[in-house]
């Protein structure tokens, strides 16, 4: 058996005298399950390589824009000229329509994926919560192109009655104020919305996934001491199932900083400007993903600064979906989901 | 008759400082159950999966105030009975019944009952402790009277009584509001006990409580049910002979011969069905020949 190391056991005579003898089993794998581990462990380092060059990539093409600007100036501006000498470029005006963008994103979707897991997991029978599972599973299939198309051609205009009213009535609230005489079309919250619903998909199956594990026996005590489905899921799912809302929400803030085409199309791509309030109803703002697209293919320098600012929603984005997987996973609930 | 006209265990509150027993007055609740245990018979009772008649024709008078024990081996439908008994049967996909529980007369599936009307007067207690563990000691005694939407001024008073209904009080007292999951797991099944006491049902139904117990804790488990005698009227099941022999006033069999739905073989008071029951059956399994 050269795969098993055995020590000698001791002779039978000998063994009180010297006591026992430690002895120490180690099999060598076999030659399959050597290949097979070299295969995983290989793959498993082959994505951390790849996200680590990315970083790399990013940092170096950046450099030549973070030389120039300073790394704190091109953090805290909310300009964007290089038509002007020296190049005053900033991530800042970027960086906040992105935010808010996906903040606005997130209110839509978190509470609709909220319900739609709910009424998968506690409020259907078996055929219909497969049903609406394919359909969810479809939603999260559609290509962000189409989702952009269909905002910009179709739901931009639907939109824009609830814009109107939220000004009218809300205005008072500084973000949901708008300027005299300013197009509605194209607004942070318009594409908030579509992202939203871009997002939905992925809120929507890491909730359901933590809704099913709630434990019967909890839902049964709830129902046993009279209370209605509505009680049941009130004291028992939604608590037992918050670190996968919490998570689940981070995991889709996560996918919504980084949406490209929806943006793209729908938003105007001029940097926020920070100093006065900002409008979230009126045609204005820029995320780093749309910007980025929308200035592909300029000069060196301007491709650097978008390259910096790439660097920067790559960091924040790694580090939201880190924490969501933080979160699900201490979570009570998260314990077996997969992210 | 058994253990329970002695009452070795009543004197669980002489460290604390009340002087009464503590069902001597009830804390009010608004909109709660009727006061009082409460008559549960079955007439007629039958349950379906599916398409699968698990259960046939069962009928059991369940006395107000007395403690049935429901016996027999396992898949023989007893289980299956006692959901019905409060409507926890329904909740199963394809699940299906015919025949009257009538709760003081008045059948809890007639058209127009609610469900949770029904759960709040009939309580129930599992098999596997279930407190809910994201909430404290006392949450989990009030959790009954959130879920059922009840009212209650004096909530102390109510987490007092019922803890020391349950036999806990003494135990968790000085921490009520540490975590329910915390506790060991006797004492997690006292707490669900306690749990449904709260609401102050007529009736509490109890699926094989002490099977996941040490001997000590289902020692505490029977103390508590038999202070509950003439309170509220216990329907238990249980796999442990002693136990319903111990417990139990009234003891039904329920048998089912493969392939057939579970019918209910012989019943009567536990005294005969342990020692001189009709049923040849009966005798066989009370005396462990089989089950």
């Amino acid at each position: 058996m050269p795969d098993t190391a055995v020590a000698d056991p001791p002779a039978p005579g000998e063994s009180r005298s010297t006591g026992p003898t430690r002895r120490v089993v180690t099999e060598v794998p076999s030659v399959v399950d050597r290949r097979f581990n070299a295969i995983t462990l290989g793959s498993g380092i082959a994505v951390l390589v790849l996200l680590v060059l990315v970083g790399i990539f990013l940092l170096i093409q950046s450099s030549e824009a973070l030389s120039e600007s300073g790394i704190l100036r091109f953090l805290t501006r909310t300009e964007w000229r290089t038509d002007v000498q020296p190049p005053r470029i900033g991530v800042m005006g970027l960086l906040a329509g992105t935010v808010l963008v996906a903040l606005v994103g997130i209110v839509v979707a978190v509470p609709l994926s909220i319900f739609t897991a709910l009424a998968i997991t506690e409020y259907s029978t078996a055929r219909r919560r497969r049903w609406l599972i394919g359909v969810v599973d479809l939603l999260a299939a559609v290509p962000s192109l189409l989702f952009g198309l269909w905002g910009f051609l179709y739901l931009s205009d639907k939109i824009i009655p609830i814009s109107t009213w939220l000004t009218q009535n809300l205005g008072f609230i500084p973000i949901f104020s708008t300027q005299e005489n300013a197009s509605l079309t194209g607004s942070i919250f318009i594409a908030g919305i579509v992202v939203g619903l871009m997002v939905l998909p992925i809120i929507t199956s890491v909730t359901r996934e933590v809704f099913s594990q709630t434990p019967p026996g909890e839902k049964e005590a709830a129902l046993a001491l009279g209370g209605t489905r509505w009680g049941m899921i009130r004291s028992v799912v939604l608590p037992y199932g918050r670190g996968g809302i919490i998570g689940g929400s981070m995991l889709g803030l996560g996918r919504a900083l980084g949406e490209t085409i929806a943006v793209a199309l729908l938003l105007p791509q001029v940097p926020q400007r920070i100093g006065d309030s900002i409008h979230i109803l009126q045609n204005g703002g820029a995320t780093v993903s749309g910007f980025i697209a929308n200035r592909a293919g300029a000069d060196s320098f301007t491709v650097s600064g978008l390259m910096a600012a790439g660097l920067v929603l790559f960091i924040i984005t790694l580090a939201t979906n880190m924490v969501a997987s933080v979160v699900v996973a201490r979570s009570r609930s998260g314990v077996g989901v997969e992210l | 008759m058994t253990l329970a006209s002695e009452r070795p265990f009543a004197m669980s509150l002489s460290s604390t400082t009340i002087e009464e027993p503590p069902s001597a007055h009830r804390v009010p609740i608004v909109g709660g159950p009727p006061p009082g245990a409460a008559t549960l018979e079955a007439k007629g009772a039958c349950a379906w999966f599916g398409e699968r008649l698990v259960l046939e024709g069962v009928d059991l008078v369940m006395p107000a105030g007395q403690v049935t024990a429901l016996i027999g081996p396992s898949g023989c439908g007893k289980s299956t009975f006692l959901r019905l008994l409060n409507r926890m049967h329904e909740l199963i996909p394809g699940a299906a019944l015919d025949g009257e529980i009538l709760l003081d007369g008045e059948d809890i599936y007639a058209t127009g009952t609610r469900a949770q009307q029904v759960r709040m007067r009939i309580g129930m207690v599992f098999q596997k402790p279930n407190p809910f563990p994201a909430m404290s000691i006392r949450e989990n005694v009030l959790a009954g009277l959130k879920l059922a939407r009840l009212k209650c001024d004096a909530k102390d008073d109510l987490v007092e009584q019922s803890l020391i209904r349950a036999g806990l009080w003494k135990e968790v007292r000085d921490r009520l509001d540490s975590p329910g999951g915390a506790l060991s797991g006797g004492q997690q099944q006292r707490l669900c006990i306690a749990r449904s006491l709260a609401v102050q049902p007529n009736v509490l139904l109890m699926d094989e409580p002490c099977s996941a117990l040490d001997p000590t804790s289902t020692r505490r488990v029977e103390e508590t049910i038999d202070e509950l005698r003439g309170e509220v009227t216990v329907v238990i099941v249980t796999h442990n002979m002693q136990q319903a022999n111990r417990v139990s006033d009234i003891c039904a069999f329920f048998l089912a011969a493969e392939n057939q739905p579970g019918v209910v073989v012989e019943q009567g008071p536990t005294a005969k069905m342990f020692s001189t029951p009709e049923d040849p059956r009966t005798l066989d399994y009370v005396q462990g020949r089989f089950g």
